[in-house]
């Protein structure tokens, strides 16, 4: 690719979001058509603008473009009286009914058109991985090559969850709506929940990350910042976002070359990305700032703020921490947040406490076969002084451990116990 | 990828100099110079693309420290008259790539000879993992 077209895809790139948003509202919602479209304003752009430049307003022109090419599609339809699609109905009305030209007038609402989209693309209706690739496609402006290699799939299966996605989409008569009310906390819910899933996938996969394959990371922060201005008002978008910013900060330093995990606490902190931290200490306060009970994104987020704005482990203000896993519990109850809220109960001084708890969890079925509950339960034991039974559930952990590695270090932990 | 933006002042076109004199004079750009870039910088905040950035008070105010060779330092007070080129701003933006970054601060509402410098930031991965 010579140096023009990479400028011009460049400015297509950040146009395409918007440019799918406003399309997808002239055809009704019908993504497919709607990227189709888009598609064919990139080849006109391709060979317009290294003759003539590129435009002032590239946005502006892509979309006329796009729009035309659109009306053009109707007539030709019309004169082999095909069957009207959802696109003649969208011409009719726009010439027939006074309140679509109005609605044109006030066109220039784009954050409405883009939160329609996101929307969309997060759809119930749709599966998971869907939700994520249509997502990644229409919102991100990832090719499906693109979101193949960050996922490490086949190209194929990428485009056919994006083509899938937009099928049931179309066939399930989903409106190219913002849900309002009730429908709204739910429906973001589930935004947030594929703009999060995505993020931990590029955090998960940050070991041998490699230019060839694209960083999820950012793309689910740049997403999640969009939101952010999109949805001023949901204190959970910012949650979400704090949370993110400050989970990046420690992307650098969290692993050691061989790809095991350090444990937050033996993170040299100094390399935390304080840039970030501060971003997300603001989003954080922004959330915050909205009122009422904060839900899990928020709590999540200011757990991990504690730890972020703690120079030192020592200087982590564990209370607030066992407090936040309190929220979080009651608000979304699990094991793991208990478990969670057990170790903080015991860094803030009373292990016999967290034993307490830690020994209710460990009867729970889904919690025999995990290593992190005797190993967790260990190091409460061993504070409270009890190292012979601290040496028997290391041994028992290091049983259960997945990993050779881990395995090795529970031994070794073990063994310290006997002197 | 995040890439810093520096937004430089310099005196070689007549426009250019009454800028950088207006930068160093520490006014703030006239009325609707500014609206545009307030405007400008919300876009960029919407789209999720600017994560940070300052504008910077003139000179006059600064002072540069200059490290000789047997540590002696040099503190030399602002205005940093003998420099053509005047750093007036910096913002910290996230794109993909070199080519995105370009895209959007080509519609940067600098004007009056004024210049952009854009430059990418080192990553963690550029110093490689260690604990």
């Amino acid at each position: 690719m010579n140096e023009t077209q990479r400028r011009i895809e460049a400015v297509f790139r950040i146009e395409w979001a918007r440019l799918i948003a406003g399309l997808a509202r002239f055809v009704r919602g019908d993504l497919g058509t709607a990227e189709e479209l888009a598609q064919d304003a990139l080849v006109a752009a391709l060979e317009t603008w290294p003759v003539d430049g590129i435009p002032r307003e590239p946005g502006a022109w892509l979309m006329q473009v796009a729009k035309n090419r659109a009306l053009k599609r109707i007539d030709r339809q019309k004169r082999w009286e095909k069957k009207e699609i959802v696109l003649t109905q969208a011409l009719e009305d726009q010439q027939g009914r006074a309140a679509d030209v109005i609605e044109a007038a006030a066109d220039d609402d784009v954050g409405d058109d883009l939160l329609r989209l996101v929307f969309a693309s997060c759809h119930p209706a749709l599966s998971a991985e869907s939700r994520v690739a249509l997502t990644l496609r229409v919102v991100g402006g990832l090719t499906t090559e693109e979101i193949a290699a960050a996922f490490v799939i086949p190209e194929a299966t990428a485009a056919q969850r994006v083509v899938r996605a937009k099928k049931t989409l179309a066939e399930a008569g989903v409106a190219f709506e913002v849900p309002r009310g009730k429908e709204l906390a739910e429906r973001l819910g589930s935004v947030l929940e594929v703009v999060y899933f995505i993020f931990n996938e590029g955090y998960a996969a940050t070991t041998g990350r490699n230019w060839m394959r694209p960083d999820l990371c950012e793309d689910a922060l740049r997403l999640g910042r969009i939101l952010a201005e999109l949805t001023p008002n949901e204190a959970e978008v910012h949650g979400l976002v704090a949370l993110m910013e400050i989970q990046a900060s420690r992307l650098g330093v969290r692993t050691l070359p061989d790809g095991t995990p350090i444990p937050l606490f033996e993170q040299s902190r100094s390399r935390w990305d304080r840039f970030l931290i501060e971003r997300g200490l603001a989003a954080l306060k922004r959330g915050e700032a909205l009122g009422g009970t904060p839900g899990p994104y928020l709590l999540q987020a200011g757990i991990a703020a504690c730890h972020a704005r703690a120079r030192s482990p020592e200087e982590t203000d564990w209370p607030r921490i066992v407090a936040l896993y309190g929220e979080l519990a009651a608000a979304e109850p699990s094991p793991i947040v208990e478990l969670n809220r057990a170790v903080a109960i015991s860094f803030a001084g009373s292990p016999a406490a967290a034993l307490a708890i830690i020994d209710e969890l460990a009867k729970l079925p889904a919690l025999q076969s995990l290593h992190l509950v005797p190993a967790v339960r260990a190091d409460f034991l061993a504070r409270l002084g009890r190292r012979e039974e601290a040496r028997a559930d290391l041994e028992r952990a290091a049983d259960l451990a997945k990993n050779d590695r881990e395995r090795a270090l529970l031994l070794e932990r073990a063994a310290s116990m006997q002197n | 990828m995040k890439f810093a933006i520096f937004s430089v002042a310099n005196r070689d076109t007549e426009a250019a100099a009454a800028e950088y004199d207006r930068c160093e004079a520490g006014e703030l750009p006239a009325p609707e110079e500014f609206v545009k870039m307030l405007e400008f910088q919300e876009e960029l905040v919407k789209a999720g693309v600017l994560i940070g950035g300052e504008g910077l008070r003139a000179s006059s105010l600064g002072a540069r420290l200059t490290f000789g060779k047997n540590g002696k330092t040099t503190i030399k007070n602002g205005p940093f008259t003998e420099s053509k080129e005047l750093i007036v701003g910096f913002s910290m933006i996230e794109a993909p790539s070199l080519d995105e970054a370009i895209a959007w601060m080509k519609r940067a509402p600098t004007a009056n000879g004024g210049m952009l410098e854009i430059r990418p930031l080192f990553t963690d991965d550029d110093f490689g993992p260690r604990a």
